[in-house]
């Protein structure tokens, strides 16, 4: 489909490539600082963490206020249940990460950097900490690696910011935005694994990757990591993994705190984050997972807002307690069949939980929620009590 | 520089006491569990004396009063 940038070289299955290799292909790093920042506004590169926020602005925010003490952080925690994308790159292409890391460090002024792995991504974690023993002195000075705790918020930056400074990866109050005040009171520029992939090689090329990292998931015959231009039609890429494997009732887009839709519009949709945005929805973190026309949507939105609920930090009341009733009534209403006073229930908490915690986690439960009531709705009107769980 | 405050609560200090919403039940309600919900928009003068006394009351220091302008945040 597309000419691979961040995959292109070696098989990536074949594992970790060497230094040298990289070095070979691609040739040595490239100088970070202003001018770089400059050149990642001009690209209009986004962070593919799922936020998508510029990076260019984000770098030229922490350069501002580093006052050449500032903090990197490389995310490489990929919580979100189905998303496999980073732990790709961070087994199969280590030294583009630390490139992008060094070239973030070189421009925000930094002097540390922090390479934050979800700590059950063994094959990633060996493969980073093997690339890192390849690297220069200097740059083994100012890198380190801390694993992070496998819960879905602890990716979240202020979380990322509390494991290194406290050992506690719960999000924190903001302001002050990591970017702001983070580790140790500096300035800390906390950035995807990917992002940073994308960067070492725009300051290589001088121009935009035009591709993205996505993983397909759910009913495909090869469900897996691809990378494709941005643009490329959704069905185009649900044919790369293998095609569906039945009949597809709805995609959902961008993992867990994304949005569903109807299989039928969905296919033409192009995998691209600006023009997502532009129809109201989001590429996030990459997930594209197939639902199939088998499954009971109801009971299967039940099982995810019962898994989000127990991924809740359990900070703020309105998300601990909110998300807890909201999937204790979407588990009703699968388990015991439509109640129109749960339905009720539904929208109402759903309203008095958005935008009432620290971080974005009830935002991005609630919004999936909404999302999957307003595809679903028929579903959600009359669903049979069927006593069956599918998560 | 604007003279207008609102109430910000921290989420995460706030463990819905609810006495805010007895001191301020003009500007603050609460919610299914008990967790303060507050009306958005700067608080009027004749306001401004409850509302630092909010401040000043709740158990867990959970809420500031900040500039209006100065709160380009999420959160209500």
């Amino acid at each position: 489909m597309s000419a691979p940038r961040l995959l292109a070289g070696p098989d990536p299955s074949r594992g970790s490539e060497r230094r040298a290799e990289h070095v070979a292909r691609l040739g040595p790093l490239p100088k970070g600082g202003h001018a770089l920042v400059e050149l990642l506004v001009h690209t209009g590169l986004t962070g593919r963490g799922g936020a998508g926020f510029p990076v260019g602005l984000k770098w030229r925010a922490v350069a501002a206020s580093s006052h050449g003490s500032a903090v990197v952080i490389a995310n490489g925690a990929e919580g979100e249940p189905h998303s496999r994308k980073d732990r790709l790159l961070m087994t199969s292409r280590p030294h583009l990460i630390l490139d992008g890391a060094m070239l973030a460090a070189a421009s925000v002024h930094a002097k540390q950097v922090v390479l934050y792995i979800g700590e059950d991504h063994r094959a990633a974690l060996r493969s980073m900490s093997e690339a890192l023993a390849e690297r220069t002195d200097h740059e083994r000075r100012l890198m380190r690696i801390v694993p992070a705790p496998a819960r879905y918020v602890a990716g979240d930056s202020s979380a990322t910011v509390h494991l290194v400074d406290a050992g506690i990866a719960t999000p924190t109050t903001t302001p002050p935005s990591p970017r702001d005040r983070g580790v140790g009171g500096a300035a800390t520029l906390v950035q995807n694994v990917e992002t940073l992939a994308h960067v070492a090689l725009i300051a290589r090329t001088g121009t935009a990757t035009g591709t993205v990292l996505i993983t397909v998931a759910g009913s495909v015959n090869a469900p897996g990591v691809l990378e494709v231009n941005a643009g490329t039609p959704l069905g185009d890429a649900v044919q790369l993994a293998g095609g569906a494997s039945e009949p597809a009732r709805a995609v959902l887009l961008g993992g867990y705190f994304g949005q569903w839709v109807p299989a039928a519009d969905a296919w033409t949709l192009p995998i691209d984050p600006q023009a997502l945005h532009a129809r109201g929805l989001s590429l996030g973190c990459g997930v594209i997972g197939l639902l199939p026309t088998s499954r009971c949507p109801v009971c299967e939105v039940a099982g995810i807002m019962r898994y989000l609920a127990s991924e809740s930090s359990a900070q703020c009341g309105p998300c601990f307690f909110g998300l807890r009733a909201l999937a204790d009534a979407c588990t009703r209403i699968a388990d015991r069949g439509t109640d129109p006073g749960d339905l009720q229930r539904l929208q109402r908490w759903s309203a008095e939980v958005y935008g009432r915690g620290a971080c974005k986690h009830p935002d991005g439960a609630v919004m999936f929620l909404l999302s999957a009531m307003k595809t679903f709705g028929d579903d959600f009107a009359q669903h049979p009590a069927h006593l069956r769980r599918t998560a | 520089m604007s003279k207008e405050f609102e109430l910000v609560v921290d989420r995460i200090k706030c463990d819905g006491r609810g006495l805010c919403a007895e001191i301020l039940p003009e500007r603050i309600h609460l919610d299914s569990w008990g967790y303060p919900i507050m009306t958005k928009g700067p608080i009027p003068d004749h306001l401004m004396g409850l509302a630092q006394r909010t401040v000043d009351d709740c158990p867990v220091l959970a809420l500031t009063l900040r500039r209006v302008a100065a709160q380009k945040h999420r959160g209500r």
